[in-house]
This record gives structure tokens, sequence and C-alpha cells, in this order.
């Protein structure tokens, strides 16, 4: 039977010859990731043992990774109670993938995955935040679950009960302007099929654009997969994945180039020309609010920020230092910038762009998700606007139900730090 | 008979339903007060215990849309409201359903705040407008979790099945 990547991935996961949309099946799990939230992990997974008499142990310590990142460090004696309770588990447990607030090891969880080689092509991977769909980016099948979820993941191996998605084809052809990116892309996606138009399913990358994308594009719009409702982006393996893995991931072991077969079933096909792509800006309040930027040109800003999960690697970096190199950061307008890892951290300040963004007037901040959920520095004030690189514009979402978030690509976040109004990066050369 | 205590639109977000900024509380038992908590009259209702268990919010396509956060379905749990919604995000159906959070899809549905319902498995009645509104079923992976009374329940009897 031909299946489509999720299908092949819940086949080798399940041992079965093939699965069919709508199956039922029980996947045993590759990488199991949590951050903060890993605290109500922690307290699920020792109730579900409560009353057994079995000592509390998870099925592989290997397979689980902790990573401190949302609220880094900590801005509150009860985040920090968290933290120490997880740092415990992990001694306990002899966790061995534990990343805490190191510089010479920390970092967003998203983008820690992919750096340090804990994602390959065919793996299943969940994790206890909506964006590990990123890691469809190296072709696995990678999903967001709650706490409970993967307490019951940390205790049998597996997940239970998982319906096989059906999965929506979109085939990307063309190149992309000058300062059109990947996340121009998403966002025109999401617009066009809405925050729902995936949900349950599977989006499947395919096309010439997609080839030529580093992975750190794929990483964009798997990340992002999420907001039109998808249960995770996939891009099939090819030589960027190979190289990736190999070259700056460090992987040195065998890898499964899985691919879909030619005559898979889709769901549904959606075919985008990149080459006819504006950049894009997702306005309040709703992600999938998606206007072409000639739309909203002009918008005042109090807040540039240019980071997270979604945008916060190093080309995101380069190309917002080049937009802003001998400018100035608009007055009145604070421009934070907060790099995805302490590794892109460092190569960006080796690069010099951390120092064109400081001589522009930008502050850089630490590695972490806090300001892009609200929870740890870079709070919006009352009737306040912000125009962010970050992945959600939810009501309340920077901290202040009594502001707004724009969202956008890198070069239309350093453009607009300029000129302290949403601006068309492609006039600024 | 179920009262409905609030009605919402379509895409409302985890970010609403138990904001960012309260998600270092993590605990089933202290979530509740910060559930709307941007919702201030709703919010203090649930504070004082004024909701009666079984309460219906009443909401639109998409309910507990974005993050994955358990807190958003916990919340709700710990006063035992109902949610009937059109459609709800995967991830926020599946927490709930984890948890036992009474989900009801209900792609039709049409009530006002004060109305009365009456919840079957199979459709939902507004008797206060005296219409009748077909339910989805839950997927069947869905269902299993349901009868064994949430996820940790299924969790542990499989974990002592393998033992």
């Amino acid at each position: 039977m031909a299946m489509t990547m999720v299908q092949k991935i819940l086949a080798k996961a399940t041992g079965l010859p093939s699965v069919k949309v709508g199956d039922v099946v029980e996947p045993r799990v590759d990488v199991a990731m949590s951050h903060e939230n890993g605290a109500l992990v922690i307290s699920q997974f020792n109730e579900v043992y409560r009353g057994t008499g079995l000592e509390a142990k998870v099925w592989d310590p290997r397979r689980i990774v902790l990573i401190l990142d949302h609220r880094v460090p900590a801005e509150s004696s009860k985040t920090a109670t968290n933290q120490k309770k997880i740092r415990e588990f992990v001694a306990k447990q002899g966790i061995p993938n534990f990343h805490d607030i190191r510089g010479d090891q920390g970092g967003i969880c998203h983008q820690i995955l992919p750096e340090n080689g804990y994602i390959r092509p065919s793996y299943v991977v969940v994790g206890t935040d909506s964006h590990t769909t990123s890691h469809g980016a190296l072709g696995s099948f990678a999903f967001g679950i709650g706490a409970t979820e993967m307490a019951s993941v940390w205790t049998l191996g597996s997940v239970l009960n998982v319906e096989v998605p059906a999965t929506i084809k979109v085939v990307v052809n063309g190149k992309f302007p000058k300062h059109v990116a990947p996340k121009d892309l998403i966002l025109h996606l999401i617009g066009k099929v809405s925050a729902e138009g995936a949900n349950f399913r599977v989006i499947e990358f395919h096309g010439e654009t997609i080839r030529k994308m580093s992975t750190s594009g794929r990483l964009v719009i798997c990340n992002m997969s999420v907001e039109a409702g998808a249960t995770s982006g996939i891009v099939p393996a090819d030589e960027e994945t190979l190289r990736y893995l190999r070259e700056e991931a460090h992987v040195a072991d065998e890898i499964d180039m899985m691919t879909p077969d030619p005559d898979a079933e889709y769901d549904d096909v959606i075919e985008i020309d990149a080459s006819s792509l504006v950049p894009q800006v997702a306005c309040p309040h709703t992600v999938d609010n998606v206007r072409p930027i000639t739309e909203v040109e002009g918008t005042t800003l109090n807040q540039i920020v240019i980071g997270s999960c979604t945008n916060g690697r190093l080309d995101d970096l380069e190309h917002a230092a080049d937009i802003l190199k001998g400018k100035k950061v608009a007055p009145g307008l604070r421009m934070l910038v907060f790099p995805a890892t302490w590794r892109i951290y460092k190569q960006a300040l080796k690069k010099g762009y951390l120092e064109q963004l400081v001589d522009a007037g930008a502050v850089i901040m630490n590695p972490g998700c806090g300001c892009c959920l609200g929870v740890h520095q870079g709070a919006l004030g009352d009737g306040e606007v912000a125009l962010a690189t970050t992945n959600r514009n939810f009501k309340g979402r920077m901290g202040n139900p009594n502001a707004e978030v724009y969202l956008c690509s890198p070069a239309t976040a350093a453009a607009s730090a300029i000129t302290g109004v949403i601006t068309d990066p492609r006039k600024e050369g | 008979m179920a009262r409905v205590v609030m009605t919402l639109g379509d895409d409302i977000s985890t970010d609403t339903i138990y904001p960012g900024r309260f998600m270092a509380t993590v605990l089933p038992t202290e979530t509740p007060m910060f559930a709307f908590a941007d919702y201030a009259e709703f919010n203090q209702k649930v504070k004082n215990k004024e909701l009666e268990p079984g309460s219906v919010i009443v909401a639109g396509w998409n309910f507990g849309c974005g993050s994955s956060r358990e807190q958003a379905a916990s919340c709700l749990n710990g006063p035992g409201l109902v949610i009937v919604a059109r459609a709800f995000a995967r991830i926020f159906l599946q927490n709930s359903i984890n948890l036992g959070l009474r989900t009801v899809i209900c792609p039709d549905i049409e009530a006002s705040e004060g109305d009365d319902l009456e919840i079957s498995e199979t459709q939902v009645v507004n008797k206060t407008t005296g219409k009748t509104y077909a339910v989805e079923p839950l997927p069947k992976a869905r269902q299993a979790i349901v009868d064994a009374g949430g996820l940790i329940p299924y969790t542990r009897k499989r974990l002592l099945e393998r033992e």
C-alpha cells in the first residue's frame, strides 16, 4: 500500500507492514522532550505509579530530553522550585540529556533538539510543547502533547491510541524574491487554510523551493504548521537533511532517509508559487489574520522582537544585522533580540551580528522563550503594539491583553525597527 | 439540566483560557483560580465557587487552539465545567480527555448565556429555545481513555498488565 510520510513513520514505529489513515496505533517513541512543564509531567508520572507498589522508573532515560527554556533564569521562586524539581528528577532517573541554564548547552528546546542531533528522519518525536511540530523539518513525525500524555509516554515508551492522520500535500515552487523568506511562506499558507484548516492532519512539504531551502527555513515552516492546526509539518529527508545532520548536528550513525511513496494518497494538495509572494504580516489577534505587508505599512510600533523557536537562528540574526548595519532603531522604539540557543548566540557574537544590532540600539537577551509568550521579560504596556518574528499573536500573548502583536519575518522586523512603523523590507534595499 | 454560564466566539486560544503569565502554576488544584483570568467577571465566579458543577461554556470553532499547556484543561476541569464547542483544537481536546474534562463536539450549537441545555451522547437540546443539535461522537481512539476514567488510570492499567 502506498503511504505518506506519517503513515510510513507510524508503520515503522509499530512494526506493521503498513497503516491506513484512521487506524488506531500505539507507536513507540524515539524522543520525548519536555521543558519547565516537566515539573507537571513528574507529578503526573508519580501519580501513575501511585498505589501500584512499583518503583517509578522512566521507560528509557536515554530517550527523554529535558530543557529549561521558558523562564530562564527563573523569574520567580515558584519557577525556580519547579526547575529544581526537574534537576532532582534528572539526577534520580539518570537522564543523560538535560540542558540546564548554561551558556555551554542551553537554549530553546526546538533549536536544542535539532542542533544536538537528537532528531533523525523517520523518528516519532513527542514534546510537551505545541511547537514540537518544528522537528518534522528533519523528516520526523513530531507533535505536541500535554503533560499527562507525556507521563504516560515516560511510563510505557509509546503514545497510546494515536489515530493515523490524513495528510495535506503542500507543493512550493519558484524562487523567493529578495527579502521574502520561509516565514512569509508559512504565514501565507496559514492565512490561506485558516487557523483550523489542517486540524488533526499533517502537512507534508514538497517542491523545488523546499528542496533548496536550508534546514533553518524548514524549521520555520514546520514550527508554524501548528498555527494552521496541523498535528505535524513534515519535510521528507533529502540531501540537505543529510548535510545538516552530518555537518551541523554531528550525527555519525546510520540515517533512514525515508521518503513518501510517489503514489501516496493525500487529503488535499495545495500549490504555492514562492516567486509571487510579498512579505506577509499576521495581524492581531489570530495567526491566520494574514495580510500582505502593503495593507499594514505605516502601523506605529512600540516594540520589535527578533528571536524565538521560529526565527532566532543564525541566518535570521544575519538578515536583521545586515539591514540594521550602520542604522539606528527609531527613537521611542524598543528592539529586543533573543537568539534561539547559546550556540547561535556565540556564532552571532563571533560574526559581529550582535555588535551591529547593539550599535543600532537593540537589546540582546539570553536565549529563552519568555518574551514570546509573555512569561519572562519584554512585556507590553497597555495600548502598545509589537512587531515580532515569533509565532503567536493571541490576545494577551506578550503579557498584556490590552496590547497588540503583529507577526512577520526578521527582514520586516529589522526594516520596521529603523522607521518605527511597519515597513516593507524591499524598500530598505 | 445544565446552565450556560458563558458563550464565546471562534479561535479561543489557550492564552485566553489560561494566560501564559500564570504558567508557573501547574497543579490542577491551583489552576482554576486563573481560568479566563482576563475575563474578570467569569474568573471571579470560578474563584468564588459560584458555578454549579456541570455548568456549560458554549464556544465556536477551534476552541483551545495554541499552546499544549495542560493548565487550560485542568483549570476548567477543577470547577466541573462542560465545554460545548463547534470544534476543538487537537491538543486541547486530547488534554481534556486525558484529564476527564467533559468536551462535547456540537458543530451547529447555538445558545446564549442563561440558556438551559440537556446534553446526551448524541444530542444537545437547548431547552430555552427548543432547538436540538447533533453531537459528533469522540474519535474511537479517545473514547477508550474516557471509558477508563482518564489517561492516568488507563496508563496505570497498562503498566500493571505489562508487569
